[in-house]
């Protein structure tokens, strides 16, 4: 079950790469979704897979079953999953933004803050 | 009512001891944040609260960091796990004295930009919240000092950048737009390395405690452990922008309004640095010492680089932007000394980059509010028009390249001689090589923008007609603020034998961090 | 979307789903449910009647700014974080006051208003960014 878990997160990793190194904005979002699921996945597989018995406690017991489930690196994707849609959201809207005010979705136009005709240093004093 | 709980044969999981109240003090800074920036954003419509609020919180972070470093300075490292949890089942929050001196460091910045910011936020950037904001990114970065949890430090680092993004587009100008894309793309991709890499540290171990990964860490198969420092260290590295991943520091930091850009210089690069030197040195010293080469590498490139960089700049702000970058070779070649000295000077040296920078870039702020411009081609003659900034101006040149007697030069001889007792010449020769650059770089700024008559290539003897004097809010706030920071400096490098004492025990606890696993396990190994 | 049927039935949808949300927030903490979860539904809730009525209107109703909910919510979880301090307990820590109100057991504690505070964040935060979606005058 690793293994084929193991099989996706480089799957995931392999688009989301090819992904990120295109010019456009909107491909890099896109990117970053799929990175961001493929980390998700790689904390989901280091608490490794072990049970079907799900880690809750059932009524009249004080501790979990034997062999149930690891819950903490779902709490731990959980908050990732979280933070994760919180910067992905600010990065669609600040991407909406940029090719409304730029009027680019292509990065290798979007010069303004590092202009192209950059002027020389002075040279003398 | 008998608990159903005692019958059971359960080891204990909860501190039963009572936490007296001193020891919230390191939660005090991050609490008070977050504290401090909710009732922010809830008086959003009334400016005068606000910004008397945010004095008032931000000087109580400041106070409380103060305490936090006596403490620590007279007890050693001092911890505190959350929800009376024993730890490393709750969350634990550990200062020793390098989170404490960042802290503070960071904190005392952070209050001379709410003052400096009054002279220019505007009533627009002020409603979409530039205090609340700020408020939170201080939390995030006292957080990520602060914090004993590997997890807990991703958290903060997450609050820091969610609020950066916020501060960053503020005001929302084209170029910011612009800045912002590149700033976020790339820092999001950082955090999914170290996201990355604390899985693989968790599958590992299967612990996410600083203290308790510790002394587990050494273990590890020698393959796997490298593989996770390497990721580490890539993450970082990007956050930190050391060199490879440097090319969003200059392309964004110049964007915002000044105060925003000298919260960021001063702070954020900092953390990052900081997580390197807290995760390689604590958690896995046999995997830095197998990286030592590519740090000691990526240190050199940085060093040189960052101030070259800076020298090619006619933009007063992307050429400070550059001379963080050098900062942060230093501190990097602090990491791959990895010695006594080496460690000690680092947090040394992080502790004035944050104070140098953040009052180099609101320096270069009241000389852009004189000049109108940010191109240094067509500044000149503000010596004439303002002798106190000049001179303020100069003495930042000096400290940021580390010359005596300012607080720059004592982390520079520490590193140094560190350097010397280890034998390692490059990184001895590129960290003066490192200063001499940075001093060219600094004091050619210096001269085309106060000792020129005007601007680039006039050669009259008139006073530059472009400049204008500075208004009574701007030279109360902006200028004001900016000399009690120098002059913080200043006297801080004249007296700098506390802060060797600190360095020094700094550097003790990182690498050997057996007084900071005590206090994280004290009430466990309480008999 | 704005369509008779859909207006005339959003106000009641949203206003089943923002106490339904209520009942998630209080129904958490030993059984599934809790503040981020009511929260999230809360926020829909507000969001079904933004496209139904429009923006104003929503924030008409709301009468305070999202934001400053949210800001509230960050506050009174940090209090409760804080609260005790005053029991010389570590920071976070969940303190309990169980009494009986005819003959039912009410669980008041800090946990409660830490998830009262994280469901104001989630309704607060998510509704700003709903809201200035929905919104295409207004940015920011």
């Amino acid at each position: 079950m690793e293994i084929a878990l193991v099989g996706l997160v480089a799957v995931f990793f392999a688009v989301a790469v090819y992904l990120l190194l295109s010019k456009s904005i909107i491909r890099m979002l896109l990117g970053i979704v799929v990175i961001g699921n493929a980390v998700n996945l790689v904390l989901f597989t280091a608490g490794r897979l072990t049970a079907e018995v799900p880690p809750i406690i059932p009524a009249g017991e004080y501790v979990p079953l034997a062999g149930s489930a690891n819950p903490l690196p779902q709490a731990l994707i959980l908050t990732a999953i979280v933070i994760g849609f919180a910067l992905f959201a600010f990065l669609l809207v600040l991407g909406y933004r940029a090719y409304q005010e730029l009027d680019a979705d292509n990065t290798d136009t979007m010069r303004l803050a590092e202009p192209e005709d950059a002027p020389r240093p002075p040279l003398s004093y | 009512m008998a608990s159903p709980y005692e019958s059971l044969d359960l080891p204990p999981a909860m501190i039963e001891s009572a936490t007296p109240a001193a020891d919230w003090v390191v939660v005090w800074p991050v609490a008070l944040a977050l504290v401090g920036a909710g009732l922010l954003v809830m008086l959003r419509g009334r400016r005068d609260m606000q910004v008397a609020f945010a004095a008032a919180f931000v000087a109580a972070i400041v106070v409380s960091n103060i305490y936090l470093v006596m403490r620590v300075f007279e007890a050693g490292p001092l911890a505190m796990t959350m929800g009376r949890w024993l730890p490393p089942f709750g969350i634990s929050f550990a200062a020793d004295m390098t989170g404490a001196l960042f802290s503070l460091a960071a904190s005392v910045s952070a209050l001379v930009v709410v003052f400096y910011a009054q002279s220019e936020i505007d009533s627009r950037e002020h409603r979409f919240g530039f205090y609340p904001l700020l408020l939170l990114l201080l939390g995030g970065v006292c957080g990520s000092f602060l914090t004993g949890d590997v997890f807990n430090l991703y958290v903060w680092f997450e609050v820091m950048l969610i609020s950066s993004f916020g501060l960053i587009v503020l005001g929302g100008r084209k170029v910011q737009l612009d800045g912002a894309v590149k700033y976020g793309f790339l820092n999001f991709l950082a955090t999914s390395f170290f996201l990355m890499a604390i899985a693989y540290l968790y599958g590992l171990t299967g612990t996410l405690n600083f203290a308790d990964l510790a002394s587990k860490a050494d273990d590890l198969p020698l393959g796997a452990m490298l593989t996770v420092a390497a990721l580490f260290l890539f993450a970082f590295g990007m956050k930190a922008a050391a060199f490879p991943a440097n090319a969003w520091l200059p392309a964004s930091y110049h964007t915002p309004a000044i105060s925003v850009s000298a919260l960021f210089g001063g702070l954020l690069t900092k953390v990052g640095a900081y997580a390197a030197i807290r995760v390689l040195m604590v958690v896995l010293p046999e995997g830095r010492l197998m990286l030592e080469p590519v740090i000691a590498a990526v240190a050199l490139a940085t060093m040189l680089l960052g101030p070259l960089g800076a020298l090619a700049q006619t933009n007063i702000r992307r050429a400070i932007g550059f001379l963080v970058i050098g900062g942060i070779g230093a501190l990097f070649a602090g990491l791959a000394l990895g010695t006594q000295h080496g460690i000690g000077g680092a947090v040394l040296y992080a502790t004035h980059s944050i104070l140098t920078l953040t009052a180099f870039y609101l320096a270069a702020g009241v000389v852009e509010k004189m000049s109108g411009t940010q191109d240094i081609r067509l500044m000149g003659g503000i010596y004439a028009a303002n002798a106190p900034l000049s001179i303020v101006f100069v003495v930042l040149v000096f400290a940021v390249a580390g010359l005596p007697p300012f607080l720059g030069f004592w982390p520079k001889l520490l590193l140094v001689e560190g350097g010397v007792r280890a034998g390692q010449w490059f990184l001895v020769a590129g960290l003066l090589l490192n200063s001499l650059l940075t001093l060219m770089a600094a004091s050619r700024i210096w001269a085309h923008v106060f000792w020129r008559n005007g601007p680039e290539g006039e050669r009259s003897e008139q006073p530059n007609t472009m400049l204008r004097a500075l208004t009574g809010a701007e030279k109360r706030y902006a200028l004001g603020s900016t000399v009690v920071l120098v002059a913080l400096i200043v006297v801080l490098g004249l007296f700098p034998n506390w802060l060797f004492t600190a360095s020094g025990m700094a550097g003790f606890d990182m690498l050997d961090p057996t007084r900071y696993i005590d206090a994280v396990f004290a009430e466990v190994n309480r008999p | 979307m704005n369509t008779v049927i859909f207006r005339t039935v959003a106000p009641g949808i949203a206003a089943l789903m923002l106490v339904f949300s209520i009942f998630v927030l209080l129904r958490g903490h030993n059984e599934p449910g809790g503040g981020f979860i009511g929260g999230l539904i809360g926020a829909s809730g507000l969001a079904v009647y933004g496209i139904a009525c429009g923006v104003a209107e929503v924030r008409r109703a709301m009468v305070i700014h999202p934001i400053v909910l949210a800001g509230f919510g960050v506050f009174i979880a940090t209090l409760a974080g804080l609260m005790p301090l005053f029991v010389d307990a570590p920071f976070l820590t969940g303190l309990w006051w169980i009494f009986e109100l005819e003959g039912q057991e009410i669980a008041l504690s800090t946990p409660l208003i830490f998830d009262i505070g994280v469901y104001a964040v989630v309704v607060g935060a998510v509704a700003t960014i709903a809201l200035t979606l929905e919104n295409d005058e207004e940015h920011y």
